[in-house]
């Protein structure tokens, strides 16, 4: 379950994020993230555990939004790009070559985050001094 | 007003554990140190192979050994007996060593000694061929061990860790002779996932490939040793 310590992490990028938006606390509807095939992330249990970890903080309701993107290899023989599969040893079909650049697919990204600011309530004294 | 506002952040999901390990390997090389982050399933023989190379390196290199284990401190002590310092690391319930984690052992560490007197930090990192790939501790190299007993199919099973690693040890090589395991099979499906890692047979019983295996460990000291920059006076 090393999906738990990647919310961890994500969690503290995300504090990072609110404070730029100090003194006011952003609304945060949804986090996109970009979660590689070639990774040792399974995407369910990161929002199952995602899901847990904003109940009751200033993320609680906030849904997170996996893109997968697929494992894509240049064959660096041809420069052909493939899909290995671990049923041909990751190897490029056009020249049985092994697998030496990964195009896609190591991906762990936080790509985005869509949220809504309130503006900050009007000062009491500014009230004051308009009536 | 509630303007639906989006922001781009373009950031690693493990960007908060990135920025520790980047920090913890700002103090390796400014203490121009090499550090390996050893790693593999329970069992590979990760301890019993830095058995034999801390007796083996210790006259010609200053160690010491980050010791990663879930709940015991069994293999600390077994290090501890080459005389190499030792500092235990026990996770509770993770499953691999963060770089938070190593910074804390780091702290123990400098309570016993200077570690810029080190040549070479071993991180043992716990059991695990899944979770360990994807945390960076701050290392400059990667070992990852694959004992023949395992199977030939491991490297295409958990891709992630072989791809990762700078060197491979097939481990445990004196029991070829009795199980049906074609080793040239493991090292052509190493080499499927990582043509770039170098790939060593190894027995810590029988000594096999030890040279070779210490040889490469002696040349990458001497290339991050080097290549770290020099220290200027303030």
């Amino acid at each position: 379950m090393h999906e738990v310590d990647m919310t961890q992490c994500l969690l503290l990028s995300m504090h990072q994020w609110k404070q730029q938006h100090d003194p006011l606390t952003p609304r945060v509807q949804r986090v996109h993230l970009q979660v590689g095939d070639f990774t040792c992330v399974e995407p369910d249990q990161l929002v199952a555990t995602w899901r847990v970890a904003v109940r009751q903080s200033w993320l609680e309701g906030a849904e997170l939004a996996i893109e997968t993107l697929p494992l894509v290899g240049r064959c660096v023989r041809c420069n052909s790009t493939y899909a290995p599969t671990a049923a041909a040893a990751y190897r490029s079909p056009c020249c049985d070559h092994p697998m030496e650049e990964i195009v896609s697919g190591r991906e762990l990204r936080i790509r985005s985050v869509d949220y809504t600011l309130d503006a900050p309530a009007p000062s009491p004294f500014a009230t004051a001094t308009a009536v | 007003m509630h303007l639906p506002l989006e922001d781009t952040l373009g950031l690693n999901l493990l960007a908060a554990n990135q920025h520790q390990a980047a920090h913890n390997r700002e103090h390796f090389d400014a203490w121009r140190l090499l550090c390996i982050n050893v790693m593999s399933s329970p069992g590979a023989g990760k301890t019993s192979l830095l058995e034999r190379s801390l007796t083996a390196l210790s006259s010609d290199l200053a160690m010491a050994v980050l010791e990663g284990d879930m709940t015991t401190q069994l293999d600390a002590e077994r290090l501890e007996a080459s005389g190499v310092p030792v500092v235990p690391i026990t996770t509770g319930r993770a499953c691999h060593l963060d770089a938070a984690m190593v910074s804390g052992g780091l702290k123990l560490l400098q309570q016993r000694l200077d570690p810029a007197g080190l040549d070479l930090l071993w991180v043992e990192n716990v059991g695990n061929l899944v979770c360990p790939a994807e945390f960076e501790v701050g290392e400059h190299r990667k070992v990852a061990l694959l004992s023949v007993t395992e199977g030939d199919d491991k490297p295409l099973k958990y891709p992630v860790m072989f791809r990762e690693a700078d060197c491979v040890l097939i481990t445990k090589t004196d029991l070829l002779p009795y199980l049906p395991v074609d080793i040239a099979r493991i090292e052509a499906h190493i080499h499927a996932v990582n043509p770039r890692c170098q790939v060593l047979r190894v027995s810590a019983s029988s000594g096999e490939g030890l040279e070779a295996w210490h040889g490469w460990v002696r040349q990458q000291q001497a290339a991050v040793t080097a290549a770290a920059l020099p220290l200027v006076p303030a």
